[in-house]
């Protein structure tokens, strides 16, 4: 399996993507923001299908649009912290952008015919070059340095914003800081893997590791070794089996993962972390 | 009606010309009556699931039409079925995981987005499988608004009215328990019966929407107006019948405007929706 190129690029951009969706996905679930990364990875969509019809690199577009809509979104809400509905009425219009610079762009190159928007949607793990790969390496570790560095002062203003305001922590600086990191990701991860991808591997390893962990570092380290591990398993799943996508592969093991995890602790019977 | 006659004109300073002319056409005709269907339909039980915070949720069901649409593609069985299906049994599994969680909205999101995630994935699997239905992705996604048969009218309008029905004889509990679920549970309403009852009637509402509007442009529709409404009143019958109104004005304008230009409707009736909400949403600040 390690023996053919694309195999080997897709794990190096799939373990480095997965570590930092991981890390995210935790602050996401932990905040209740899910919402925020599933918004955020249709506007990555937009972003791209905007560039292609204005005639822009698609990478600049993607990046561009979705680090501005998640600063964005934690203008609108109060300590840089929107709520479903809000969050749900920006995104709807910018759906509806997408629809137009889908028109644009497929009345402008017949070519196109909506195989542009199916790629952003579902991405191509097994098609990425050389330069993909590099370019999804460093955003990753990009944002996974970013993640670690605010991690303690984050962790403090997600579970008690008051009192972390009181005792002087940042809290609407780290909710921006925080946006636009998950930003950051959603664009990286829609490109290389797929806006189905991201919410697969930002929701459910992070809600598996919820379930498991006792304390939240644990839970960190957890949820992001938990979204590698599917990523892996996914990818081996898919090269096995030929006609499975390996999206689908890495969401149905990330799945099977969260449920054998709630199973878990149920049976347990005790309560973890949060 | 003299559909042979009929010639497109553009745009004129007569307004009574230009309204005449929108109903010239026998599939402008269809799109205004499944429009008026689905806005009263969003827009009322947007209403609710704007209230229940259930946004989420909502996504999630109009993106789980999906997946159903390309399955009974693949499956050769005919689409309606695929979309019902698919979106009563998202409705079922959300109301299971919610009953799961017992409260607690994070773990409540990420389940969602969990459920939301393996239903793209089983789409995006029908469509490997499938590989005709490539072409008529888009169309799945974003809708043919302008390609409505009559039998998908009257399908349209008839889940409508049932909607309403169901809505307006559980309307009373289900505000109740939608505003204080212990309060109601204590007073002996049955919550979490209403609460899966909601969701399949969201389930089929989106369903029914989405063979229109396409996957995506659902969404709008249910939470923009809605989102409007909540923000100038919050009494439940005004609110409600304001939610529809918007709804109604948005999409017939976005049909119109859609039909005058080049740009397609889905772009009309989010920014027609959208603008409405900043209107009211920026002097509240």
């Amino acid at each position: 399996m390690l023996a053919q190129e694309f195999m080997r690029n897709a794990l190096v951009a799939g373990t480095f993507v997965g570590a930092a969706c991981g890390l995210i996905g935790y602050f996401l679930v932990l905040r209740a923001q899910v919402f925020a990364s599933d918004a955020l990875s249709h506007v990555a969509f937009t972003g791209a299908l905007a560039a292609a019809a204005f005639g822009v690199d698609v990478r600049v577009g993607l990046l561009a649009a979705t680090v501005a809509v998640g600063i964005g979104i934690g203008a609108i809400g109060e300590r840089a912290h929107a709520d479903d509905v809000t969050i749900g009425t920006v995104f709807a219009w910018i759906l509806g952008l997408g629809v137009l610079f889908l028109a644009i762009f497929t009345t402008e190159s017949s070519a196109g015919n909506g195989t542009a928007a199916v790629r952003v949607l579902f991405g191509s793990l097994l098609g990425l070059g050389r330069g993909d790969v590099e370019l999804a390496t460093a955003v990753s570790a990009v944002a996974i340095a970013g993640v670690v560095a605010i991690a303690r002062p984050l962790l403090f203003a997600s579970l008690d914003p008051l009192v972390a305001a009181a005792r002087a922590v940042p809290v609407t600086l780290l909710g921006f800081l925080f946006l636009g990191l998950t930003g950051l990701v959603a664009a990286e991860a829609t490109q290389a893997v797929g806006a189905l991808l991201l919410l697969g591997l930002v929701a459910a390893p992070s809600a598996a590791a919820h379930e498991l962990a006792r304390g939240p570092y644990a839970g960190l380290a957890l949820a992001a070794a938990l979204a590698v591990g599917c990523v892996w398993a996914g990818l081996a799943l898919s090269y096995e089996i030929a006609r499975l996508p390996p999206s689908t592969a890495i969401v149905a093991v990330a799945a099977a993962v969260y449920v054998a995890a709630a199973a878990a602790r149920r049976i347990r019977g005790a309560r973890a972390f949060t | 009606m003299t559909t042979d006659a009929a010639v497109f004109q553009g745009l004129s300073w007569n307004l009574a010309s230009d309204v005449r002319q929108l109903f010239a056409f026998h599939f402008m005709v269809n799109a205004l009556v499944a429009g008026t269907a689905v806005a009263v339909l969003a827009g009322s039980i947007g209403w609710f699931m704007v209230l229940r915070r259930q946004t989420f949720a909502g996504h999630t069901l109009a993106v789980i039409a999906f997946p159903g649409a390309a399955g009974a593609t693949l499956a050769g069985l005919p689409l309606l079925l695929g979309y019902f299906g698919a979106c009563v049994a998202g409705a079922i599994a959300l109301a299971g995981v919610a009953a799961e969680q017992g409260g607690g909205h994070s773990r409540e999101s990420a389940a969602t987005g969990t459920v939301q995630a393996v239903g793209l994935g089983l789409g995006f699997l029908f469509v490997q499988l499938y590989h005709g239905l490539l072409n008529g992705l888009q169309a799945l996604l974003f809708g043919t608004f302008l390609g409505i048969t009559d039998v998908q009218a009257r399908t349209l309008v008839a889940v409508t009215a049932v909607t309403l029905v169901v809505l307006a004889l559980a309307a009373r509990p289900l505000f109740f328990a939608s505003v204080d679920a212990d309060v109601a549970r204590a007073a002996g309403v049955p919550v979490r019966a209403l609460s899966l009852g909601f969701l399949l009637l969201l389930g089929l509402s989106v369903a029914a929407t989405s063979q229109i509007t396409g996957a995506l442009l659902v969404f709008a529709l249910l939470v923009t107006p809605a989102a409007t409404a909540h923000r100038l009143t919050s009494r439940p019958v005004a609110g409600l019948v304001l939610s529809v109104v918007l709804g109604l004005a948005v999409t017939w304008l976005g049909l119109a405007l859609a039909y005058f230009s080049i740009y397609p409707v889905g772009f009309w009736v989010t920014s027609l929706a959208f603008g409405a909400y900043v209107l009211v949403r920026l002097p509240r600040r």
